[in-house]
């Protein structure tokens, strides 16, 4: 018993030495021992050869559905006046602008929505091309080699078993280090040292988290990170794009204050560095949020603000509305893209199927996460644009630079109904359809008249 | 961090389904895939308020007619099989079904298709469109962007090419005669990819 108990302590020392040495420390420091990096390359070929197997079983077996990651129908892309005047061309009209088959199409949309939809579809994790070798994205690949199965077996042993207790101990090393050093550096009265001290303290923690999520970030266009004073606004798939923004540079944060352990991560952050955080019953009242915001921007000095302008998680494959909100602030708007690898493990957070916890145990037993973050180039509102188009035009360019689709819903559509403005939209469309047929038929009815 | 693997063995009746509606299992694990995510109580049925979130559906002027005409039969819930069967109707036509020996199918899925459009129209399901059903039909599809009288004009021109027994209504028949030149195999239908 003794000597099981001496083990037992000396391989737990081993483990903390290899840990805090090996991984901890550099982190601190920005540096990398380069495991990460072929831990990515080896599994990266692996992957390849497990999508050329796997294309090879579905040529043998019909029976496994090819995935299709764009939606399960395809769609007529003609407008509607170009799909109205296709139906009516095999009828002759005289004198009537309306069809009784003019209802076909709008009930050809219909269905259509109701079997795939532009937004549903983005609330749940992106359908790979293939599959990954992970349990959760599974469809019957695995009876279709064996060797496909032992690597899918050696992963799930070294996901759960290595990488998995290395990860959470990082996370709570990670954690614990910046509750502290948050909570010491905040007895120190205001002065520079302080707030260097506070960057420092924040910045190791991010990285040490990062590192609990083998995170490989890539930024690029450096020369544009966000400023003092300035507004950052990013697109929204997880609760880790803090992590992953915090690791290149200090941000204040803004959100609800919330119980438990995150109230007290909360609480301790704000002692070192103005982070603006704000209580349930504050958030309701959008002018007292605006004018908190209005104030923090226009004390030049302090931290740039990270926002989150869809103000929901989103798959990663588009980018949905941003709220006018975050862009009536005023200040600089320094908009920033970030684009996950599915690939290696799947980043969204579906707050409605999963919690927080579950989350976090999903992410930290997939392969790794690999993430590609662009600064764009600050952008400001200009003269004769209102908050709504300038918030457009910033999506657009985020959109366009981290590859996403730009949508024009709302986010928040998959908890509410959708604004009657959209139906008022089609309702004008297809009375101009009718319209312009009854200008027509007026014309010749007068030629008539003349002739 | 359980597994989210779909099988076929979750869909019940499957290989029955899959006969009587023509759709191959990839559609049919699909279609249970789409059901699911649609279904979000996990009732195991569809209500009304299930289709009314859906955008697509919210913003069509006669979204909430289609929503109508799909719980048809007088029930308020539809459970999968249903779901997948009046999504069957609107399959493009499958001209080499010989072998099944439903070759009786390919006239009445022509018909199929007409009857869901009809039910459209015809809300009260008397068989019959009369001139206030297509007025309130119009109505939805145009909101507030004509006149009344233009309702009223367009309405009547309607009503007077397409009765022919001048009663003053349309009946199914009518409605298919109007439509009869109209290729709406390709018009109503969603081609589903493979």
């Amino acid at each position: 018993m003794e000597d099981l108990w001496t083990v037992a302590v000396a391989v737990f020392q081993l483990w903390i030495f290899v840990v805090v040495f090996f991984i901890t420390l550099p982190a601190m420091f920005g540096l990398s021992l380069g495991v990460t990096s072929v831990y990515i390359q080896i599994l990266v070929k692996l992957l390849e050869w497990a999508t050329i197997r796997i294309q090879r079983g579905r040529e043998e077996q019909p029976s496994v559905p090819a995935p299709l990651p764009n939606g399960i129908i395809e769609r007529a892309e003609g407008s509607m006046e170009e799909e109205m005047e296709q139906l009516r061309h095999s009828r002759s009209l005289e004198g009537g602008e309306f069809a009784l088959s003019d209802i076909l199409y709008f009930c050809k949309k219909g269905l259509e929505s109701i079997v795939d939809d532009q937004v549903t579809q983005r609330f749940s994790s992106e359908e790979l091309a293939s599959w990954n070798l992970l349990t959760r994205t599974n469809q019957n690949f695995r009876y279709i080699s064996l060797r496909l199965t032992i690597f899918w077996g050696i992963g799930v042993f070294v996901r759960y078993c290595v990488l998995f207790p290395l990860r959470i101990t990082l996370a709570i090393i990670g954690l614990s280090w910046l509750v502290i050093g948050t909570t010491l550096v905040g007895f120190l009265p205001e002065n520079s040292v302080k707030y260097w001290l506070s960057e420092v303290v924040h910045l190791t923690c991010y990285r040490i988290c990062a590192r609990a999520l083998s995170a490989t970030i890539r930024y690029h266009n450096k020369e544009n990170r966000p400023q003092k004073g300035g507004i950052c606004v990013a697109n929204h798939t997880t609760p880790i794009d803090v992590v992953i923004l915090a690791n290149d540079g200090c941000y204040a944060m803004v959100g609800q204050i919330h119980g438990g352990l995150m109230g007290v991560i909360q609480r301790s952050m704000v002692r070192s560095c103005p982070h603006v955080w704000f209580e349930r019953s504050e958030m309701k009242d959008r002018h007292a949020v605006t004018s908190r915001l209005r104030a923090h921007v226009a004390a030049k000095t302090k931290l740039p603000i990270l926002i989150f302008p869809e103000g929901t998680c989103i798959n990663n494959t588009s980018v949905m509305m941003f709220k006018k909100g975050s862009f009536e602030i005023g200040g600089t708007i320094h908009p920033v893209a970030i684009k996950y690898d599915p690939r290696l493990g799947d980043a969204f957070w579906n707050s409605s199927k999963y919690n927080m916890v579950s989350y976090l145990l999903r992410t930290m037993t997939s392969w790794a996460i690999v993430v590609n973050v662009w600064y764009l180039p600050p952008m400001t509102i200009q003269d004769g644009e209102d908050a709504v188009q300038f918030a457009n035009r910033v999506k657009s360019a985020v959109a366009c630079r981290g590859g996403l689709l730009d949508l024009a819903w709302d986010g928040s559509l998959k908890r509410g109904k959708v604004k009657d403005a959209y139906k008022e939209e089609q309702q004008k469309m297809y009375s101009r359809v009718i319209v312009r047929q009854n200008s027509i038929s007026a014309t010749h009815t007068r030629r008539d008249d003349q002739s | 961090m359980g597994s989210s693997s779909s099988s076929r063995n979750k869909i019940p009746n499957a290989q029955e389904l899959m006969h009587q509606t023509g759709f191959s299992s990839a559609h049919l694990l699909r279609l249970h895939d789409r059901f699911e995510s649609l279904d979000r109580d996990n009732r195991g049925y569809l209500s009304p308020d299930d289709f009314e979130v859906l955008g697509g559906l919210a913003m069509n002027p006669i979204g909430g007619r289609i929503i109508e005409a799909f719980f048809s039969s007088g029930q308020d819930t539809v459970d999968f099989s249903s779901f997948v069967r009046i999504l069957a109707h609107f399959r493009p036509t499958d001209r080499n079904r010989n072998k099944e020996g439903t070759q009786q199918e390919l006239p009445s899925s022509r018909t199929r298709k007409l009857k869901f459009a009809f039910q459209l129209y015809d809300l009260d399901r008397d068989g019959k469109i009369s001139r206030e059903e297509l007025l309130q039909v119009l109505r939805a599809m145009l909101g507030l962007q004509v006149t009344e009288e233009q309702l009223q004009s367009i309405a009547e021109r309607a009503i007077q090419e397409a009765d022919l027994d001048k009663d003053d209504a349309i009946s199914f028949d009518e409605f298919k005669k109007s439509l009869e030149k109209m290729d709406i195999d390709t018009k109503m239908s969603v081609s589903f990819l493979k």
